[in-house]
């Protein structure tokens, strides 16, 4: 087995074939029980599958974003869908900035955990009034001795209730008292469950087995060697990790794509109205062959930013076009899924309704279109800033 | 004490898209990708168990199959064992069991020495479930059939080879060729560690000539047995069907006493 083409179909072997003990049914129970996949997570640890990308030194494989975005694909394309990818997000991806600026005695007594599962991991950027606008961010951390005391809110943590840890971006130097708005933000791996921190789960619209909270830190102790990388400099840290971030996602985004019009093409060759399978009126086709076709363009992209982005390539371009695309092409696959399923899409038995709701919020986090846009509009195109 | 076992796995088409039977040979075409075959996995993970158990020594996959494939014995080699014995060659084209039995047999001794042979007791594309006694015959070993487990006692084997009724204890001395059963135990899935170890795990590819046999021996120009006619099975009739409106476990009762099941 020498070529890459082999090792990735390896890999996606191997992740359906765990996959294949959790099915559509699974993910439906839990969506609708609000309640974390752990039968799933444990497998998906045990088989090693979540240090991927980690380096070697801290149990990972070493791979690329490329191989991360293979497995996440396949997690998302078995019908587990967001429930499935963001039960294992963080620890794959959303550790990167510990990963590559924390000090050696953070990534030694850390990164094993994470890789091995034991240590769920959280990531508190987003605040209440600073979403895409992150240098906005008010939750303050003051340094007292050898601690920094934080203190503010934080919304959207995904996982903040079951996690050990939160890599927390913090303002250390308020924004009037800086040079630059990217200037005096920091990056702190804090406890979550500790008295000084509030975590309330934010009713949502789906992706129901993991959730979401709003997190407020009520003057909570982080001792300084807690801290990632230099103080001031957590927004360069985050701003590395965007474009493997946008990869992975749009990869998610394919996975969803793929088991919205397989599940629609079984239903349009099954269902019999006016004495013949659904499928054989155009109107049901063309839409899927529409949706397939769109989803393997993007699904080029991808590849392309996840390539570049191994070879050590420049990939904004290509990231940003490859979560554009993908997000778009799932979510018209999975409402396309929702129309040949006719009256019964709307029913929660039969899943398409849980992907297109997955699909949904792809268009919206980690980063909403409007602001891949405005990336290409400005940093590709040339065209003045808007905003 | 070290435990060297050797596994034949065959690969086949994989049974959710199994590809077409060729009409004027009357085989399956095997064109297409092929797969581990799930009869062999239980043999493999029942190996790794009794390497595990003995504390050392190796497993070993030998395979016969058409264009150096070796889709399934990745899949093999990411589960745990140590490397493989390919034999491809287009002198195999055609091959009957006997042809079949005579390949395996030598890429075993190939092999090395082995403790101990395993098989399925009937691959699930061919299902002559002949093979095994036959390789064991030409090795000149004992065959033992339908294991459901398998345990070593230093140089004997004991194994509950299942029967209609439950198990009989068998034993043989080593080496031996046994076959065991589907579902007696849980193959492992490859783990991400195992499918990146398996692409550095070495697979001897061999011919027919570098197995020393004659290529009239295998083949089409080997086979002995022909295959007179294929006709797809007869539709079954449709079952019954009890709506169950609080009475379905009496009418289900009475359908089972007719039949003088109950
Ligand atoms: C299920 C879920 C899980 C999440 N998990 C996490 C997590 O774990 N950690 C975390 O930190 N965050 C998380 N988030 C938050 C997510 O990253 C933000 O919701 C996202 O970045 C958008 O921020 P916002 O909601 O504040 O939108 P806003 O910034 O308020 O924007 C609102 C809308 O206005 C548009 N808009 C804003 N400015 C412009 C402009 N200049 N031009 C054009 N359009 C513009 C945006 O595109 C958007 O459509 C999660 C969100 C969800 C829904
Ligand atoms: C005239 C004739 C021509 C044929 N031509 C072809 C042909 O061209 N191509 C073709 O593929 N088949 C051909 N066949 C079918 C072929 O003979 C059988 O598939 C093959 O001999 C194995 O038989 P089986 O699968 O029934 O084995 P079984 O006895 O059911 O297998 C039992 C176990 O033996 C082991 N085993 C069997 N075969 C292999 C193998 N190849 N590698 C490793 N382990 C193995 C496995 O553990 C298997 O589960 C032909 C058959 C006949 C009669």
């Amino acid at each position: 087995m020498e070529s890459q083409d082999d090792l990735h179909e390896a890999l996606r072997e191997g992740v359906a074939a765990v996959c294949s003990q959790f099915d559509d049914a699974y993910w439906r129970d839990l969506d609708e029980r609000h309640e974390f996949p752990w039968k799933f997570y444990e497998a998906m640890a045990e088989g090693g599958w979540m240090g991927v990308a980690m380096p070697t030194e801290y149990g990972g494989g070493g791979l690329g974003i490329t191989e991360a975005s293979i497995v996440l694909e396949e997690v998302a394309a078995s019908g587990a869908a967001m429930n499935g990818c963001s039960a294992l997000h963080l620890s794959m991806f959303g550790m990167n900035p510990l990963v590559k600026h924390g000090s050696e005695a953070l990534r030694e007594a850390y990164v094993p955990r994470i890789v091995d599962g034991s240590l769920h991991v959280a990531f508190g950027v987003t605040e209440p009034d600073a979403g895409t606008d992150t240098t906005k961010i008010t939750t303050r951390a003051t340094r007292v001795g050898d601690t920094y005391v934080v203190r503010g809110s934080k919304v959207w943590m995904t996982k903040a209730s079951l996690c050990e840890k939160v890599l927390l971006l913090v303002r250390t130097t308020p924004i009037d008292e800086v040079v630059r708005r990217t200037d005096g933000l920091t990056l702190l791996f804090a406890d979550l469950q500790r008295p000084e921190v509030n975590i309330r789960a934010i009713p949502k619209v789906g992706r129901n087995a993991v959730v979401s909270c709003e997190v407020t830190f009520d003057d909570l102790e982080v001792p300084v060697d807690h801290r990632v990388g230099e103080e001031g400099q957590g927004f360069k840290y985050l701003l590395d990790g965007l474009n493997p971030e946008r990869i992975l996602v749009a990869a998610e985004a394919l996975g969803i794509g793929r088991a919205s019009i397989r599940k629609a093409v079984d239903y349009a060759n099954e269902r019999v109205v006016y004495g013949s399978p659904i499928g054989s009126n155009q109107g049901i086709a063309f839409p899927l062959a529409e949706a397939y076709a769109r989803l393997h363009a993007a699904t080029l992209v991808v590849r392309e930013a996840g390539a570049r982005y191994d070879d050590g390539l420049s990939c904004g371009e290509q990231a940003n076009m490859a979560k554009y695309l993908a997000a778009d092409a799932a979510f018209a696959a999975a409402d396309q899924a929702m129309q040949t399923f006719g009256g019964f899409g709307y029913a929660l038995e039969y899943d398409v309704s849980r992907y297109w709701r997955e699909a949904r919020l792809m268009k919206i986090a980690p980063v909403p279109q409007e602001m891949i846009l405005n990336y290409l509009a400005e940093h590709v195109l040339g065209l003045p800033r808007s905003y | 004490m070290a435990m060297n076992i050797v596994v034949c796995v065959k690969q086949i088409p994989d049974p959710a898209d199994p590809g077409e039977l060729d009409p004027n040979t009357k085989t399956l075409k095997r064109d297409v990708k092929l797969i581990l075959d799930e009869a062999d996995s239980y043999g493999v993970e029942m190996a790794l168990q009794l390497v595990d158990a003995a504390g050392g020594g190796e497993v070993t996959l030998v395979s016969m199959a058409p264009d150096d494939e070796v889709g399934g014995i990745r899949t093999a080699l990411a589960m745990g064992a140590a490397k493989a014995v390919l034999v491809s060659d287009e002198a195999l084209v055609g091959s009957d069991a006997l042809g079949t039995a005579k390949v395996l047999a030598k890429a075993i001794e190939r092999a090395g020495d082995a403790d101990l042979v395993i098989t399925a007791t009937e691959s699930s594309d061919g299902y002559t479930g002949t093979v095994p006694e036959q390789v064991a015959e030409l090795l000149g070993l004992p065959s033992i059939t339908f294991a459901k487990s398998i345990e070593v006692d230093g140089n004997t084997i004991k194994v509950k080879r299942q029967t209609e009724a439950g198990y009989d204890d068998v034993e043989a001395p080593t080496p031996a060729v046994i076959s065991v059963t589907a579902g007696v135990v849980e193959p492992r899935y490859p783990s991400f560690k195992g499918i990146m170890a398996a692409k550095s795990k070495p697979v001897d590819e061999v011919t027919v000539a570098d197995l020393g046999l004659d290529a009239d021996a295998v083949g089409w120009a080997g086979a002995r047995q022909e295959i007179v006619e294929i006709a797809t099975a007869e539709t079954r009739e449709a079952g019954t069907i009890i709506e169950d409106e609080g009475e379905g476990y009496a009418q289900i009762v009475d359908f089972l006493a007719d039949l003088k099941v109950i």
